[in-house]
């Protein structure tokens, strides 16, 4: 199935702005977090179609998944 | 003996009062700045230092932001910038809290620091620095960690609470006990060219959606570090966001957040 996969910020470093990506059908949020080696403990709000979503959340063909990292300074 | 009204209404000039005349008062009328400067505004007069906000804050509302109390919690690269703006824009009562003293890599970025500050507390500093700013605006100084322990007695009887931290575990306890104070909390956060802002208010859970996925320990600042342009862009959006809330006007960023990345020129705003 295409995924479109839209990363921020620091997550751009060395992937890519926006991408269509193909992924088997059933692919969840987490394992796209995984196969992009985003690293799990710097995940800030991740949205499916503008909708927050959990890492288990499975994915469909034709969905926009935003990935975003935290961002905690001051 | 002439009243203060009528001395002030005989000083004013285009309804403008001069900073010099805000000091005879004082001295003549035996009362602080800050008393002159609420006869002033409650004679529907405008402190002259105010008069290029006259266009967009009137004087009622000018009275209104000096009769508001606003907390910043954190006194480094985005309180610095935030508390210098509540000042100017005449926020009567400030509450600066930070725990540090200056060191020296605040200096790229932390308004507050020079040379000449390291080793200094941050709070204090701060103090000086807004009495010399304006001199009608007070500044309580904290010099403490606002935790989930003492935050609900740091935070009493404030209209607006401002983040100003650099980590999340204080941020999601200043939310909590923003919420149980039923105080408006603004969020910023920033690392390397990147931030966010968000307004939230009591019952909001915004803090806890945006740091839902968070395990503990640093986000990406902890690689990027902070520049100077980027906690003064995200400090202006949160004082920004403090006016609104205090003169309940424009269309707030409530169950949004600003997310702005300065490398490509991108500002996000994202539903939350």
């Amino acid at each position: 199935m295409k995924i479109t996969v839209k990363l921020f910020a620091t997550f751009r470093i060395d992937r890519f702005d926006i991408a269509e990506r193909d992924y088997p059908a059933g692919t969840t949020v987490a394992a796209i977090v995984d196969d992009l080696e985003l690293p799990r403990d710097q995940l800030g709000i991740l949205m499916v179609n503008n909708r927050h979503v959990e890492l288990d959340r499975e994915m469909s063909d034709g969905e926009t998944l935003a990935i975003f990292p935290l961002v905690g300074g001051g | 003996m002439e009243r203060l009204s009528d001395f002030l209404l005989a000083q004013a000039s285009d309804g403008l009062v001069s900073w010099q005349s805000q000091v005879t008062a004082s001295r003549q009328f035996d009362v602080s700045l800050a008393e002159v400067e609420e006869a002033i505004l409650s004679a529907d007069l405008l402190p002259a230092r105010y008069q290029r906000n006259r266009q967009m804050i009137s004087t009622a509302q000018q009275l209104q932001l000096f009769r508001s109390k606003v907390a910043v919690v954190g006194a480094g690269g985005l309180g610095g910038y935030i508390l210098e703006q509540l000042a100017r824009l005449g926020i009567g009562q400030l509450v600066s809290i930070d725990a540090d003293v200056f060191e020296e890599n605040n200096l790229n970025r932390q308004l507050l620091s020079s040379p000449s500050k390291l080793g200094r507390v941050k709070v204090e500093v701060a103090a000086e620095r807004i009495a010399e700013v304006n001199p009608a605006v007070s500044l309580i100084p904290i010099q403490a960690m606002c935790d989930s322990q003492n935050g609900a007695e740091l935070l009493a009887g404030v209209d607006c609470v401002v983040d100003a931290v650099d980590n999340v575990t204080a941020r999601l306890d200043l939310s909590v006990v923003c919420d149980k104070l039923q105080v408006p909390l603004v969020h910023g956060a920033i690392a390397g060219w990147y931030g966010h802002v968000s307004t939230i208010l009591p019952g909001d859970t915004t803090m806890q959606t945006i740091y839902r996925h968070w395990k503990g320990g640093k986000g990406v600042e902890q690689q990027l570090g902070n520049p100077s342009f980027t906690p003064a862009v995200a400090a202006s959006l949160e004082v920004a966001e403090v006016c609104k809330l205090l003169l309940d006007q424009g269309r707030l960023l409530r169950n949004r957040k600003l997310a702005f990345n300065l490398l490509h020129m991108e500002v996000d705003d994202i539903s939350l």
